[in-house]
């Protein structure tokens, strides 16, 4: 089976020239010393409770993709976010035999550390989401576990595709990119603690996009 | 060398300044808890504002290249811990990281057959190709004090059957701990258990084909690393894997340094 399939990048792939391995890990060094020096050093105030223990108000459900970074795009300090990336930030409606990660953290997050915010964030160029638009009905996984995975937000898709058959690709992607985003926040709700939460005020559920 | 090879440098964006200025100069928002009208987006708009003020415009050229196609160096696994966020501790810019998040930083082995970390692998070894695993652990995590915690099913009356599920991912880990530091405090074993884990992923991340095949052939690293904001230091190692030697002495360690 291609490793490569030819949905995912509208260009042939070519393995760019990357760093020797000590070449990258070194970066990450400068990175962490950077951090520790002009960050964690100069505010001892504030990283000094967050040792004993975190207590975020949100909890963000972002994609894996390098470019989305959540504490980037939002400014998110230490402390403040329980942060879950995967691909297409898609969160699947409550399934204890296949989901345990997400229910974990779903779980941990609202009832152990009681956030106040759930926050789902697609973004732009999204390939999962391009994966999901790809997919043939009936036809063979090629990508077996990403496509297994991203079609968790397959309502979405069907959506998409009845109403905006007119609309060329790209602009296909931007509407499910949105669309899957409340296909996940509806998935949230099928989890008790949440829904529960929900009806109780003591949680909001937010649905975003990046567009960068 | 790293000031006399600047090539080096020149993969991603070479300046950190930007993300870590955006840290220290943040003014921390309080939130007036006795407003019943809270609205939960204008704390992120303004945030949000201020990155694109920031970083984006400042940026702006980096941003339209990476549109195009992302190329990472790395794929990250890290934990859900809101303390712990791989890029701001490592000074990851956009582009360098296909990062995946979640409880306790646990990669499970292939046979335990579809989850979001297995297709996040399938993606970034095959189709982003990324030369680089990292799976960075804590300190204080509190999904391994939860595994190290666990009871028998019979005498755990605790709903919280996710949790459980997930954690126990890691049994390895616990009992490779219990092994080795079975005699120390609770919090110690703990600590034991959290390093312990992120080995115990990294040898999972051998059971997918696809990975163990292209660290074979050497065109993939396998890196754990340990982040105490106890003391703010930064533990790291590489995996060595010699398929063709026996039993436990096909895997090493190597590498191994604390930047502190």
């Amino acid at each position: 089976p291609s490793i490569h399939p030819s949905h995912l990048f509208p260009f042939p792939f070519r393995r760019p020239p990357f760093d020797s391995m000590d070449a990258a890990v070194e970066r990450l060094k400068t990175g962490f010393e950077k951090f520790k020096t002009e960050v964690y050093d100069k505010k001892p105030d504030f990283f000094e409770p967050l040792k004993a223990g975190q207590a975020p108000k949100y909890m963000v459900f972002a994609c894996a993709d390098s470019r989305v970074c959540p504490s980037v795009t939002l400014g998110l300090e230490p402390g403040e976010a329980f942060t879950i990336r995967n691909i297409a930030n898609m969160v699947p409606s409550y399934c204890k035999n296949k989901y345990a990660g997400v229910g974990s953290a779903i779980e941990y997050a609202v009832c152990a550390l009681k956030v106040e915010v759930i926050v789902v964030i697609g973004h732009s160029r999204c390939g999962g989401i391009k994966a999901l638009l790809s997919l043939k009905d009936g036809a063979d996984d090629s990508f077996h576990f990403v496509e297994d995975w991203v079609r968790i937000g397959f309502p979405a898709k069907k959506k998409v595709q009845t109403e905006c058959a007119s609309m060329p690709f790209d602009d296909q992607c931007t509407v499910l990119e949105k669309e899957a985003v409340n296909v996940s926040l509806q998935n949230l709700l099928t989890y008790p603690f949440v829904k529960e939460g929900v009806s109780n005020g003591t949680l909001k559920l937010v649905g975003g996009h990046y567009d960068f | 060398n790293l000031t006399s090879d600047f090539s080096c440098a020149t993969k991603a964006s070479e300046d950190h300044s930007g993300l870590t200025r955006q840290l220290l100069d943040f003014q921390h928002d309080t939130v007036d808890e006795t407003d019943g009208g809270y609205d939960p987006f204008s704390q992120l708009k303004e945030r949000f504002t201020d990155f694109k003020q920031r970083n984006y415009v400042e940026n702006f050229t980096n941003y339209q290249k990476l549109a195009e196609q992302q190329t990472p160096e790395f794929m990250v696994v890290a934990c859900a811990d809101s303390r712990v966020c791989p890029t701001s501790i490592l000074g990851l810019q956009p582009g360098d990281a296909f990062t995946v998040r979640n409880v306790a930083n646990l990669v499970p082995p292939y046979e335990h057959g579809a989850s979001e970390t297995t297709a996040a692998l399938e993606f970034a070894v095959n189709s982003l190709q990324v030369p680089n695993v990292l799976v960075v652990g804590h300190s204080r995590c509190g999904g391994i004090q939860a595994l190290m915690s666990m009871k028998s099913k019979k005498d755990d009356r605790s709903s919280r059957t996710f949790i459980r599920d997930w954690v126990s991912l890691g049994k390895s880990a616990r009992l490779s701990t219990e092994a080795a530091a079975g005699n120390l405090s609770f919090e110690s074993q703990c600590r034991h258990c959290e390093k312990e884990s992120i080995n115990s992923s990294l040898l999972n991340l051998l059971t997918y084909p696809w990975i163990e095949e292209r660290v074979k052939e050497g065109n993939l690293n396998l890196h754990g690393g340990y982040y105490n904001f106890i003391d703010c230091t930064f533990e790291k190692w590489t995996l060595v894997y010699r398929p063709g030697l026996e039993g436990g002495s096909k895997y090493a360690i190597k590498n191994r340094s604390t930047w502190s």
